[in-house]
């Protein structure tokens, strides 16, 4: 029986779903885009997951995480391999990966985009990244997504103006393949815990964080979403997990990511 | 053969409609000082392929750009390129995007003499539907279908990387040479601005040969100046200039580039330019950036 020790923020409650993603992955590469998603691969492979391996967001993997920020002088990372730009393609498209990004549109085929918003392509009402590598990724290995404000402009209704992932869409299936060639993990938002293992992929909610209820859920995305049959509430932190997350984030960078950094058991009540 | 040539010999090279590709990485290491130079030269209806940067924002916002190949546009730290966004937004360029690693599949292409190499990356998204003229092919080998990534034949290619000798054999020491040695071999002609001119006996050493990545048969010119890539970084000599994107990300909210390419880029040449800036000291004490 888990006991209550010590508080926890909803930032915190997700970085541990969002390790979750990566427990049974063995010796991939995880790659956690963003401050949250790095957090929950660090905390992945220090707690039960030492396999997993990781680079320095720049031309190195790592035998240990990095903490995130400024380090002070006498800090030296612990390299394990040089590992540069290229050389990730390489890795990236032997399938021994599982990245977490937060798209910034979701649709019902675990499509996603990070392009550009609008319905002209030629001109965009906004332009943000590029594809980047969400196409090689989306089709070499695992993804799992990340999602700090759930609502319904990032799970859209219809496709994502620009497809930048492949997903589960029949139609756009390529020939040879099956939805089997394409492994969509987790969804972790700051109301809930999802995966794709729904009728026919369908996205489905796997966890509420305290205080959410799937209708809530549900309001907040344009597509309808199924839920497993013992909807239960997400795992709190423990102490030790805690701990680690703050050994890896010493300046608080987590505190900056979820809108008003509301308290892990009042997730329901956030504007 | 000495390779040593000025900043305008480099954009006597160029001419309208050429194929530009430019190395470095988002704010990193890019060769600022050249295309400084050619946003002060009359060249113009460039397609510009590139892992962009404030060089692709500068270029499109100056009306040097017909078409734009690239993966992303972006500043790291500043997330969206201001003046590529504005740029796309007023629907003002062509472009052709694709994934990060068909890029690279392009430049590798056209380097080795092929037209295209096949790929899965690509399958499934709107790069194919936003590119039909990139062509799906049926495998000899399986059943299923293969992305075949067209070469990308690059006119000229411009870098700039940490040390060169006037032969043109160059040396990067930063932790990655990024795609600099595909967009180099891509290129009829590549120019390569360099931190520091060495003489040629530096390399005897096998750690500093080490860190050559092309061979000099690729290197067209090389112009030596020092600071070259601010504002972005030449790690490990420098950083990226923080508050001059800063100030350079504000300026596309506030006045448009006009008011920054008077303040930085117009009538200018390098010295001015790094004076204006805060000097070539200035731009060597940049921190390195923490990921």
């Amino acid at each position: 029986m888990t006991v209550e020790t010590q508080q926890f923020t909803l930032a915190e409650l997700m970085i541990c779903a969002a390790a979750e993603a990566f427990r049974n992955d063995g010796e991939n590469l995880a790659t956690g885009i963003g401050v949250l998603p790095r957090l929950a691969a660090s905390l992945a492979k220090q707690t039960f997951n030492p396999d997993l391996m990781m680079t320095d967001s720049e031309a190195y993997m790592l035998a240990q995480p990095n903490p995130l920020g400024k380090r002070d002088g006498a800090f030296v990372q612990a390299n394990e391999s040089w590992m540069g730009f290229a050389r990730i393609f390489d890795n990236v498209w032997s399938g021994k990966r599982h990245a977490m990004i937060g798209p910034t549109q979701i649709d019902r085929f675990g499509q996603t985009n990070i392009s550009a918003i609008g319905n002209d392509y030629q001109q965009p009402k906004i332009q943000m990244l590029g594809v980047r590598g969400l196409p090689g990724n989306s089709i070499s290995h695992a993804n799992s997504f990340f999602v700090p404000n759930h609502n319904k402009k990032v799970f859209v209704e219809g496709e994502c103006d620009v497809v930048c992932s492949i997903g589960y869409n029949p139609e756009r299936l390529p020939k040879g393949y099956s939805f089997d060639d394409i492994d969509i993990r987790l969804v972790i938002t700051n109301l809930c815990v999802m995966d794709w293992n729904g009728p026919n992929k369908q996205l489905r909610v796997i966890s509420l964080h305290p205080g959410v209820t799937f209708e809530q859920v549900q309001e907040n995305t344009s597509f309808a979403l199924c839920k497993i049959a013992d909807l239960g509430e997400t795992a709190h932190p423990t102490a030790e997990q805690l701990a680690i997350i703050r050994q890896f984030d010493p300046h608080n960078q987590r505190a900056m990511q979820i809108k008003g950094n509301p308290d892990g058991l009042a997730a329901s009540v956030q504007g | 053969m000495n390779k040593l040539m000025s900043i305008a010999d480099v954009v006597a090279n160029l001419t309208d409609g050429m194929t530009i590709g430019i190395g470095g990485w988002g704010p990193r290491r890019k060769p600022m000082a050249l295309i400084r130079a050619i946003l002060n030269s009359d060249v113009k209806d460039l397609t510009i392929v590139a892992y962009g940067g404030a060089d692709v924002g500068m270029l499109c916002a100056a009306g040097k750009v017909k078409k734009v190949i690239f993966a992303f546009v972006s500043l790291d730290f500043i997330p969206l390129e201001p003046f590529f966004r504005q740029a796309r937004q007023s629907g003002s360029i062509e472009v052709m995007e694709v994934d990060e690693g068909m890029l690279l599949h392009g430049l590798r292409a056209a380097s080795w003499g092929c037209p295209f190499i096949p790929t899965a990356v690509g399958l499934g998204t709107d790069v194919l539907t936003h590119n039909p003229d990139i062509q799906v092919i049926n495998s000899p080998y399986d059943d299923k279908e293969w992305v075949a990534m067209p070469a990308i034949k690059l006119d000229v290619a411009l870098v700039h990387v940490n040390s060169a000798d006037q032969h043109g054999v160059c040396q990067i020491n930063a932790p990655d040479c990024f795609m600099d040695e595909w967009f180099v071999r891509a290129a009829d002609k590549a120019f390569v601005s360099t931190e520091n001119l060495v003489d040629s006996d530096h390399f005897y050493q096998a750690e500093q040969a080490n860190r050559v990545h092309w061979e000099r048969n690729h290197t067209t010119g090389v112009v030596h100046i020092p600071g070259g890539a601010h504002p972005t970084s030449c790690q490990p000599e420098y950083g990226f200039d923080v508050e001059h994107f800063k100030a350079y990300s504000r300026a596309a909210k506030e006045g448009g580039f006009s008011g920054y390419a008077e303040q930085f880029i117009n009538n200018q040449d390098e010295q001015a330019y790094q004076s204006a800036v805060g000097g070539l000291a200035y731009i060597q004490s940049l921190a390195l950036p923490v990921y």
